[in-house]
């Protein structure tokens, strides 16, 4: 009777909270200590990649998944990051003169939307800052009016068109279609060499670890259940006397942040930005492997991003044409079969077990 | 002056087009939520047919046949099965897009195609020249028959019924399953009509309806949802606004201004130009 009651329960609350990170922490371990050791430096550069576009994927779990707006234009975002970053980096080779490419176009000065870009803090403020905003003011205008569903994925989905036909026209700006390539260093590291390569995945893995505890800490928060309350029930919430509108932007927001950051870890990492890579159709593919993982578990959503991005690699190695059918055979299986992916997989197989 | 009237046949004819894709969109995208990304494969379906028959007057109805049968198996086999889910069928759509997409590179090539254009549609009066008149009186008279179809006809009026509120139309007694066939097998065969009148104006590629398809979407978007004169209007005005932000500006910029113009329309009319009125929430 005298039992501290708090005790039991504190103690399986601590158990629960440690078997919930154990996986975390396995993958963890693999990804920061075995995939470094074991990988080749070229696969390691590939496994970098994919956990750049891992990131965007988490953002569009957070606002597709979690919060329901289907958005079809990461890619601006994830643009928007990837050409401050090759800003910055074109800037400071140059040295004072101007990017190989612009003479090439003719340009003769340094545009003035350029010249910030030669600091770092600024570029990379930019990276997350400059979707951030967009998203913002999009969002704004977009979700006050009640704009949703079909119609915001269709907005995003323009937004992404006009981006690349802007980035292609702008030649002197942006390096047209071709985009940015050659990048040697990054704050005085070579990128070529497999030291800074190796730096770089750590880097991008431990940024996507920490941005899936953190998404994950906030959808279990008030907020997070009031954004899935408006994915479910948008009218219901504004009648119980929440501002559906805000929490949906700040979702935008948070989900174009993450795209801006990993399109600027993208492009030390792979050593290119173009309107090639953030276009309608990349878009269109990193919410095609949301949904393959899993779109309503975080993780599916981490795991799509990796599995299509290390598919489309091993297919297109064999046979490149036949990785466009195997894709479109993939999307409509997963879409009419296995709506919620890899992930609603693993959790059928749990709950068969545990019945 | 003069190079601002020449624009004006160029954004008609653009509108024309966007005109023709988008009542194809407001059956499939106004009926059923359904965003169909496969509907820029139509086009291009409609395209080849005509590069196939080779005569624009019998590639018309040949189009329509060919576009409409691929929506009405893609219906069937695959959308049928998401309504519930109308985002879910987007991604869907768009996976057969790809495997359409890259079964015309197999079977046609990649590089482009020519349609040669027939031999009395060269010519003009004034500065409208033929081609672009055709492809204006074409997207007329499907409007013409679309609205005769739907105000006039039974099936018309049942599919209208079912747009308005389709569980009442289901028990009122109308065969749903049915109307949305149907209606999935009209909205995709105008998009093969706008296939073929698309070869009018330029050459034929696989990519050929992606082009065209997001700035048709935006005219669903702006138009307001399964309406056929807010289509009309807002068809038009996007393709007089494409080609003269074009012509003002540069190409560019263009679609940037296109899209913070559609993005400040829906500030004053968020719904589109014109509302289905409905006492359902959500």
């Amino acid at each position: 009777m005298n039992r501290p009651r708090g005790m039991p329960v504190l103690r399986s609350r601590v158990l629960t909270s440690i078997r919930r990170h154990v996986p975390f922490a396995a993958v963890a371990v693999v990804a920061l200590v075995a995939a470094p050791l074991l990988l080749e430096p070229f696969r390691l550069g590939l496994l970098a990649k994919y956990l750049c576009y891992a990131i965007v994927a988490l953002g569009i779990g957070l606002a597709w998944g979690k919060g329901g707006m289907l958005t079809l234009g990461q890619g601006v975002f994830f643009g928007l990051g990837g050409y401050s970053m090759a800003m910055y980096l074109k800037l400071t080779e140059a040295e004072g003169g101007l990017p190989d490419f612009m003479g090439w176009s003719g340009v003769e000065e340094l545009p003035a939307l350029w010249a910030p870009f030669a600091n770092p803090v600024f570029a990379l403020g930019m990276a997350v800052l400059g979707p951030v905003l967009l998203a913002v003011v999009l969002g704004t205008l977009v979700f006050r009016q009640r704009v949703r569903g079909a119609y915001f994925a269709i907005l995003t989905q323009a937004l992404a068109a006009a981006m690349v036909i802007l980035l292609v026209g702008q030649q002197g700006l942006t390096g047209g279609t071709n985009g940015m390539t050659n990048f040697f260093e990054l704050f005085g590291q070579d990128l070529a060499d497999d030291s800074t390569q190796r730096g770089l995945y750590l880097v991008v893995a431990s940024v996507l670890g920490l941005l899936y505890l953190g998404t994950r800490q906030l959808v279990e928060s008030r907020y997070g259940r009031l954004l899935v309350a408006v994915r479910d029930g948008e009218d219901r919430v504004r009648f119980l006397g929440y501002d559906p509108a805000l929490v949906k932007t700040v979702t935008f927001a948070l989900s174009a942040g993450m795209a801006g950051l990993a399109g600027a870890l993208f492009v030390p990492v792979v050593g290119i930005i173009s309107p090639a890579l953030l276009g309608i159709v990349p878009s269109l593919e990193l919410v095609v492997a949301v949904a393959v993982g899993g779109r309503h578990a975080l993780a599916g959503a981490v795991l799509g991003a990796v599995v299509m991005g290390y598919a489309k690699t091993a297919f297109s190695e064999q046979f490149a044409d036949g990785w466009l059918y195997l894709q479109g055979a993939l999307f409509i299986l997963v879409m009419t079969l296995a709506p919620k992916g890899i992930a609603g997989l693993v959790g059928r197989l749990r709950n068969a077990r545990a019945a | 002056m003069p190079a601002f009237v020449n624009q004006l046949p160029i954004g008609l004819s653009i509108g024309a087009v966007l005109l023709l894709i988008a009542l194809g969109l407001t059956f499939t995208f106004g009926q059923m939520g359904v965003i169909n990304m496969a509907h820029g494969s139509f086009i291009m379906a409609g395209a080849y047919t005509a590069y196939l028959i080779g005569d624009l007057l019998l590639a018309l109805p040949a189009a329509f046949l060919v576009a409409g049968l691929m929506g009405l198996v893609l219906e069937r086999a695959a959308i049928r099965h998401l309504y519930a889910r109308p985002l879910d069928t987007l991604l869907l759509a768009w996976g057969v897009s790809l495997v359409l997409q890259q079964l015309a590179r197999d079977l046609f090539g990649a590089p482009n195609v020519q349609v040669p254009a027939p031999a009395w549609l060269a010519g003009g009066i004034g500065i409208l020249p033929y081609n672009r008149l055709f492809i204006m009186a074409l997207a007329v008279a499907g409007v013409v028959a679309v609205w005769a179809y739907l105000t006039r006809t039974g099936l018309g009026r049942r599919t209208q019924a079912v747009v308005q509120n389709r569980r009442l139309a289901a028990t009122s007694g109308i065969d749903t399953g049915r109307v949305d066939m149907l209606t999935f097998f009209i909205g995709s065969g105008l998009a093969g009509v706008a296939g073929v009148a698309v070869t009018l104006i330029g050459p034929v590629g696989p990519a050929l309806g992606e082009v065209y398809i997001v700035d048709a979407f935006l005219v669903v978007v702006a138009g307001g949802l399964g309406q056929l004169r807010g289509a009309v209007l807002a068809a038009v005005g996007l393709g007089l606004l494409n080609s003269y932000a074009e012509f003002w500006s540069d190409a560019s910029l263009a679609k940037v201004i296109v899209f913070a113009v559609i993005i400040a329309f829906l500030q004053i009319r968020p719904q589109g130009m014109f509302v289905l009125r409905s006492r359902v929430l959500t």
